[in-house]
């Protein structure tokens, strides 16, 4: 319930306390020993507690892979779970430090939230799942269906143009929690759910029977996924544009968790700027020079950290798409050169 | 008054001593100081608040109520489309939580009063059922019973095809409660006329029963007379002018049913909930006002030749709503504050529409959640001014 007053605090925080947004999050960052992430309240493979109560997923691991810059330790972060609702109210407000929760970058939130999105760690669009025993082969046979959706969400929005665009009806049951909402499609209120193919594939796996359920082939939206930070502090926001650049620079240039500390002494320039052995990429940004080295050293590159938490090597099984890179594998992941 | 006189009544201390000790214009300062402090308080924050919205780049200001919602609403008691603006959203959400308040409110009104008159029944049985409940849903946390309903009670039922076919063409399925929908025709309106002229030949009626009781002591079965207008006028009416009232049946077309009235079981959870829980509070109330009226008064008025039924509606409950009225307004209140609730089973009601998807949408939390705040405390305070004024007039003028 204490979440449920989160709006509230942070409109009586936005309020009472002066200058927030004005200081360096960095400075703070250190200050306190660790950075405050923002991630999904539990969505298996992205943000979710395993057996152990620690968090797992593709977007905590990007919490940790800051964390790692900052501090060089992969535990100097703590989480907070957040619905869709509350998720940009406590980035505003500052209680957190980032938002690594499968937030799609639109221009309202871009602009009007007095948030700056960091770049596209996931590209994904949205998608509909449905029992089989429906025999639906199609998103567009179903006219006059309920279907269960999150609020606060670009899914809601997409919805509703997707069926107004092509004359079809439906009945929007509308949920706070995606918890509830996947609850609610188990139970067959809904005849369809809808969010993220990305989140579909992973509420697939917690419904009483997988086997049951499939995803529709229509992807109806583009929904770029990445971390937010608050706007105006831009040594915060390079850092973590900078953490996701590394990781797709090292998939690139072939650092592995394994082969990272060869790599080092490597007599490709790319591959020594990145890691830190020429230059001063990292003073340039308020961090140590080997930032992109322990962050590949503790998580692995952007293949590793996909394959680990979503991929092959998960229960997901998504394959890389659209997040293969451009330079390689025909996706449209592409990170700028440092140097 | 002795020391204000004392005072005044001695020019010789000057007038600065005498302001400084004078009751009434210290309590005017230091009320005007606290007037001050508060009014620069709040100034304080606004502006405070609009400079660092301002300093964070977050849009602020009331424009998008005017802007296009783009997102469909379950459940609307007005026409409302994607096309139509945020302003109108919040009114279809606000219409929501108004319903399912006011429902509530009279629902958990004639179950508290039954259950509490049966908490006093001589009856073994009644009075242990009425304890029992009132003992088990009033432990219970209210946000624990709306979601046994949704989930244990309404999920569980069959889907649509295989739900539950009950008469009259409805049906009760995990889509909700499906009703035929009365379809008016034209030559309805004479049978409405009917029932207006009904009412007011029963109130007429009853009126009339009751001066000739006081002026000649003879009983009029008001009651019965009363019913007899009330359904025939209407039912004859309607009969003679063609019955012009035919029903749309519900009909299963592809996933759902078409046609008819569907009420979601979103709402049913949430009336079910807030009634059932709200009820055991005015059982309570309703029992405590009873007992609060000593038993010398029904004796006196068994002594004075009244019978039971009389007893309990002249002596009993004028004496007993006195002391019920107040309590019941803050169960009134609770009940439509608890209604917010309903962003848990997913009922669109004022706070799922508008602070949940159009704050979002918005992104725009001070000035939502400022108008959300300013809703409920306007509904509660009308709530309050209505009770207020009605225990005024059911109150016991004293002498």
């Amino acid at each position: 319930m204490i979440t449920k007053l989160l709006p509230i605090a942070a409109v009586a925080a936005i309020g009472l306390l002066a200058g927030t947004a004005s200081a360096a999050t960095l400075d703070d960052v250190k200050a306190k020993g660790f950075v405050q992430c923002g991630v999904n309240t539990g969505l298996l493979g992205f943000g979710a507690t395993d057996d152990a109560g620690e968090w797992r997923g593709f977007d905590v691991d990007y919490c940790r892979a800051v964390a790692v810059a900052v501090f060089n330790d992969r535990r100097a972060v703590k989480f907070t779970p957040l619905t869709a609702k509350e998720r940009f109210t406590a980035l505003q407000s500052g209680e957190i430090d980032m938002l690594s929760r499968n937030t799609t970058w639109t221009m309202s939130r871009d602009t009007s939230l007095g948030l700056t999105f960091v770049g596209t760690s996931y590209y994904d669009g949205q998608g509909f799942l449905v029992r089989k025993d429906l025999g639906v082969a199609s998103a567009l046979e179903l006219s006059g269906a309920s279907v269960c959706v999150q609020t606060g969400t670009t899914t809601e929005l997409n919805l509703a143009d997707y069926f107004k665009r092509n004359n079809m009806t439906y009945n929007p049951v509308v949920f706070e929690k995606f918890e509830e909402a996947t609850a609610a499609y188990d139970s067959g209120r809904c005849d369809a759910y809808t969010t993220d193919a990305s989140g579909l594939y992973s509420i697939r796996l917690t419904l009483t029977n997988p086997a049951d359920h499939v995803v529709l082939p229509e992807i109806i939206s583009k929904e770029p996924l990445g971390p937010v930070v608050r706007q105006g502090d831009d040594q915060w926001f390079n850092i973590v544009k900078w953490v996701h650049f590394a990781l797709l620079n090292a998939e690139e240039l072939g650092v592995t968790q394994r082969n990272v500390d060869d790599m080092r002494n490597s007599d490709n320039q790319e591959i020594r700027r990145l890691l830190g052995t020429d230059g001063t990429f990292g003073e340039a940004i308020g961090l140590s020079n080997d930032w992109a080295y322990n962050v590949i050293k503790a998580l692995g590159n952007y293949s590793e950290v996909f394959e680990r938490n979503i991929g092959i090597d998960s229960p997901l099984h998504i394959s890389r798409g659209l997040n293969g890179l451009w330079t390689s594998k025909g996706g449209i992941q592409y990170a700028p050169p440092i140097r | 008054m002795a020391v204000h006189e004392g005072v005044t009544g001695h020019p010789a201390r000057g007038s600065r001593a005498s302001l400084i000790y004078d009751p009434k214009v210290r309590g005017i300062v230091f009320q005007a100081v606290l007037a001050v402090v508060l009014i620069g308080f709040f100034a304080w924050i606004a502006t405070n608040t609009i400079e660092n919205l301002r300093r964070a780049n977050i849009a602020s200001g009331f424009g998008f109520f005017s802007e296009r919602a783009g997102f469909d609403v379950s459940q609307s008691l007005i026409p409302y489309t994607l096309e139509m603006s945020y302003g109108r959203a919040f009114l279809v959400g606000l219409l929501n939580t108004l319903l399912v308040a006011a429902l509530g409110i009279v629902l958990s009104s004639i179950i508290g009063f039954l259950v509490g008159i049966g908490r006093l029944s001589k009856n073994w049985l009644i009075g242990r059922m009425a304890t029992v409940y009132v003992e088990t849903l009033r432990n219970i946390p209210v946000l624990l019973q709306l979601l046994f309903w949704y989930k244990a009670v309404l999920s569980v039922l069959p889907g649509p095809r295989q739900g539950y076919t009950l008469p009259f063409a409805s049906s009760l399925s995990n889509r909700g409660l499906i009703v035929p929908r009365p379809v008016f025709e034209t030559g309805f309106g004479v049978t409405v006329i009917a029932v207006v002229v009904a009412v007011v030949a029963v109130i007429g009626l009853a009126q009339w029963a009751r001066r000739r009781q006081m002026a000649t002591g003879q009983r009029l079965h008001a009651l019965r007379y009363g019913l007899a207008i009330l359904i025939g006028v209407p039912l004859l009416t309607f009969l003679i002018s063609g019955s012009p009232l035919s029903f749309e049946y519900p009909e299963l077309k592809g996933f759902n049913f078409v046609g008819g009235i569907a009420i979601k079981p979103e709402f049913l959870a949430l009336l079910a909930g807030l009634t059932f829980y709200t009820a055991t509070y005015i059982a309570e109330i309703v029992r405590a006002g009873i007992l609060a009226i000593s038993h010398g008064q029904t004796e006196a008025a068994y002594a004075v030749g009244l019978r039971p039924g009389t007893t309990l509606r002249l002596i009993i409950i004028p004496q007993a709503m006195r002391v019920i009225i107040p309590p019941l307004t803050s169960q009134y209140l609770n009940l439509t504050k608890n209604s917010s609730l309903a962003v848990a089973i997913g009922y669109p009601d004022l706070v799922s529409v508008f602070s949940g998807t159009v704050l979002n949408q918005t992104g725009q939390a001070v000035e939502v959640i400022f108008i959300t705040m300013l809703v409920y405390l306007s509904i509660s305070l009308a709530t309050s001014a209505f009770m207020n004024w009605f225990n005024r007039r059911v109150a016991l003028v004293e002498r």
